[in-house]
């Protein structure tokens, strides 16, 4: 099972985690990525490449996959603008034990970070807004996965 | 064998790239001459159609590329690609 989704609408994290829940593992783990409050951040606002994102998220779940015996995967990515605490990203997997969930689930997210073209703006209180910089921390933690 | 047809090439840009350039999609229809360039080539050639272009591509090292939709360096030699686009480092998650 494998549901894949890049929303406008709130992620509902109960109902997309139950999808995992209903298959015959003994173990679901997850990921959820939220709007942080940083430097008096009011509303951050997501942009993507469609067509090609949907390609890419396609293509890691397939690797997760193939490097790991998962029932299911829920990756659900939220684009346009979200509000300080709202939730960005949700990665869920399901296995029948919990090592390959959880690293699954962290694989996912990781090179999710650097290998799925969406682009954050950030607005804050004060009325500026600018676009995120990529970390390089971001990079070390999807190369862990190359070996 | 017949000469192959001019095929059209699509230029889509990101983010702050879309931003600077001041549009998020620009079509080459006769792009035969840009395809035997490596997409940094191009950026150079090309930063001169607006100000806004300059400023966009004033600094490769801030660029990242995709060629029908899959991520490759700005090495890579445009070719028969339809579709090119040029973004800042992604940032999702």
């Amino acid at each position: 099972m494998r549901h894949i989704r890049i929303q406008t609408d709130a992620i509902d994290t109960g109902a997309e985690l139950a999808r995992l829940e209903s298959l015959p593992g003994g173990a679901v783990a997850s990921f959820t990525g939220l709007v942080r409050d940083d430097n008096g951040l009011l509303e951050l606002e997501l942009e993507h490449y469609p067509g090609m994102t949907e390609a890419a998220l396609a293509a890691l779940v397939d690797t997760a996959c193939a490097r790991w015996p998962l029932l299911g995967v829920v990756l659900i990515h939220r684009i346009g603008p979200m509000r300080l605490g709202e939730r960005i990203v949700l990665v869920g997997t399901a296995s029948k034990h919990r090592a390959a969930a959880l690293a699954a689930c962290a694989f996912l997210i990781d090179r999710l970070k650097t290998d799925a073209p969406f682009w954050k703006r950030e607005h804050f209180a004060n009325g500026q807004s600018g676009w995120v910089e990529a970390k390089e921390s971001d990079d070390d933690a999807a190369a862990r996965w190359d070996k | 064998m017949t000469t192959p047809a001019s095929r059209p090439l699509s230029i889509l840009y990101f983010a702050w790239v879309a931003e600077q350039i001041g549009c998020r999609q620009e079509q080459c229809e006769d792009a035969d001459d840009m395809r035997s360039l490596t997409i940094a080539a191009f950026l150079a050639r090309h930063a001169a159609t607006s100000p806004g272009h300059t400023a966009a591509f004033a600094r490769a090292d801030r660029l990242r590329a995709a060629l029908d939709q899959q991520f490759t360096s700005l090495d890579t030699i445009i070719g028969n690609a339809r579709e090119l686009a040029i973004f800042p480092p992604v940032t999702g998650g």
